[in-house]
């Protein structure tokens, strides 16, 4: 308990000194420009924190402009079939020049431009140049890569240390085991049934880990928002729309479009309400995790932020002992949004395989 | 609304779908199916190991409560054999003791009824000879009382007065 | 047209909160009435609060 606690006190710590060191040295350069720069700063930084990116930057500094990181390729579908390094975008100062067409990097996102890299915008301010289809390998892409890689030999080893010590698990085995049988018997079986929990495990234990393990990461220094990423949350909700959907019986349908004891007329004004909810129900999947994950990140961030606004022996203090607390509640998050996640895909796939009891 | 979608990114999503399905199916092949099996095995492993146990705790009270029943009947029967033995012990010492009862009862028997015939034999010899000795006393007697005539009328007169006595 | 959105986003957003905080109290007196339900009640309490969390995120958003 004592060694679980003060790792996540040195974790904390890190996350705030990184974030630390990025803002204070803006701070500096701001400082003329007054609270408001400082602001809009912080915002800016929150902002660009949020967002994908096309490198791997783990500080910048903004006075020499210099980056520090590493640059990740860049893949589009621009009549063709385009690979460059993120390099060429200079973090979005420069124009790439890719076999006679121009790229601009500009807010996380690539435009095709011209030679001098113009952006038109419309009224609202948005950029409306022409996007390629973008498939690079960004940081989150990469964050999911190596969370994949984790979770194949953390797992792989468990299932090897089986077969090596009799049916008990070694090592980190024994940690991750009480998990595994966690997702099981308070997950699946109570929501699915002994009978038909099988086949979903898979599913439920992959998307159980993988959420849990990239919200942790999102805690680390490192901060890739990943499961605050509304194409990522929206993925795992269209693979349980469609495992829910390609499993049900046909109960699940009948009480779709014909609820069975109520009056025809209730049937059918019931059919569509029900169907919606089909793709409410997912649609909700992916905007809880999205907006958990990405208020977490915005507020302990504001927060962290906070410390340099108030510039004072007990305005920042007090920041960063809500930034402490924080922090540790959303430690707390990232395992229960995991949770939650879990148990209600698994009550989703309940409800597909229900046997008619009427 | 508007941000979001404007924030989504088809490459994520399709990478997304890409490495979270081949996850998924490698980490199916690859994990879960041997750690849900091992542990399910595990668990059937306790559950059998606890069956067989209380299996072998049941036939172990079997076994006790055979052995008792079986020490009961031993017990049952040598009680049972110790009484008939006694019993037949018994039997014998009074059949013994009533033969020789009997046995000695005959004899006492024989030997008063020799004992009186014998008695009964010495009294007549006595008897007979008594009769002898008296006889011929009497002969003697007679022969002398009987060489005196006066003698013989003196004891003819006496007997007559007897007999007018009478 | 920015103001009466977010106004009635708060709206929303105060009715869920409301909502989840039912939900909350209601389930510890569950709780406190059966205790050995608890693991039950609990499921079902996150569940009804996951659902309305998910309205009160959809205004949010929508706002």
């Amino acid at each position: 308990m004592q060694k679980i606690s003060v790792v996540r006190i040195f974790m904390t710590l890190a996350l705030i000194l990184t974030s630390l060191n990025l803002v204070a040295k803006d701070a500096e350069n701001v400082e003329k420009e007054g609270k408001d720069g400082l602001k809009t700063e912080i915002k800016e930084f929150i902002d660009h924190h949020l967002l994908d990116s096309h490198d791997f930057t783990l500080f910048s500094d903004k006075e020499t402009g210099k980056h520090f990181g590493f640059p990740l390729p860049v893949i589009l579908w621009d009549g063709g079939l385009k690979v460059f390094s993120s390099s060429k975008f200079h973090h979005g100062e420069t124009v790439a020049e890719v076999d006679g067409e121009y790229y601009k990097l500009y807010h996380s996102k690539i435009y095709k431009t011209d030679a001098e890299g113009t952006i038109e915008y419309d009224d609202e301010h948005h950029a409306i140049n022409a996007k390629p289809l973008d498939f690079s390998i960004t940081k989150n892409v990469v964050s999911i890569f190596l969370i994949g890689l984790l979770m194949f030999f953390m797992f792989r080893g468990l299932a090897k240390s089986y077969k090596k010590n009799n049916g008990i698990p070694t090592g980190a085995g024994r940690f991750l085991e009480p998990l595994v049988l966690f997702v099981r018997d308070e997950i699946a079986i109570p929501n699915i049934g002994e009978n038909k929990y099988r086949r979903y495990m898979s599913f439920l234990l992959t998307v159980f880990f993988f959420i849990w393990f990239l919200n942790l990461l999102g805690m680390t220094p490192l901060a890739v928002n990943v499961t605050g990423n509304i194409a990522v949350t929206f993925a795992l909700a269209l693979i349980t729309f469609l495992i829910t959907n390609f499993t049900a019986n046909k109960n699940y349908w009948g009480h779709i479009f014909w609820m069975p004891g109520v009056p025809t007329f209730m049937k059918i004004v019931l059919a569509p309400i029900e169907l919606l909810g089909v793709f409410i129900k997912p649609f909700s999947l992916m905007i809880r995790l999205y907006a958990n994950m990405t208020a977490g990140h915005v507020v302990l961030m504001s927060i962290v932020g906070l410390m340099f606004i108030f510039k004072s022996w007990i305005g920042s203090p007090l920041s960063f002992g809500l930034a402490f607390a924080l922090s540790i509640l959303e430690l707390l998050v990232a395992a229960l949004q995991a949770y939650i996640f879990t148990m209600l895909a698994a009550l989703y796939f309940g409800m597909a395989n229900e046997e008619a009891h009427h | 609304m508007d941000k979001l979608i404007n924030d989504f990114s088809f490459g994520l999503f399709f990478w997304q779908i890409l490495l979270f399905v081949g996850l998924l199916l490698l980490l199916r092949k690859f994990a879960w199916k041997p750690i849900l099996d091992s542990v399910n095995n595990r668990e059937e492993g306790i559950k059998n190991a606890l069956e067989s146990a209380e299996a072998a705790r049941k036939e172990m009270q079997n076994l006790q409560a055979d052995n008792e029943r079986i020490l009961n009947e031993a017990r049952a029967e040598r009680d049972g054999m110790l009484k008939e033995a006694r019993q037949l012990k018994e039997n014998m010492i009074s059949e013994a003791k009533a033969e020789a009862q009997t046995e000695a009862d005959k004899i006492v028997a024989q030997a008063q009824a020799t004992i009186e015939n014998e008695k009964k034999a010495a009294i007549a010899d006595l008897k007979s000879q008594v009769a002898g000795l008296s006889v011929d006393i009497a002969e003697k007697v007679v022969r002398q009382e009987l060489a005196d005539k006066d003698k013989q009328l003196a004891l003819v007169e006496s007997m007559l007065g007897d007999v007018t006595l009478n | 047209m920015e103001i009466p959105r977010i106004i009635g986003a708060g709206l929303i957003v105060i009715g869920a909160g409301v909502g989840i905080g039912r939900i909350g109290g209601q389930a510890m007196d569950a709780i406190a009435r059966q205790p050995e339900a608890s693991g039950k009640i609990q499921t079902a309490m996150l569940i009804a609060a996951a659902l309305i969390e998910g309205i009160g995120f959809a205004a949010l958003f929508a706002s």
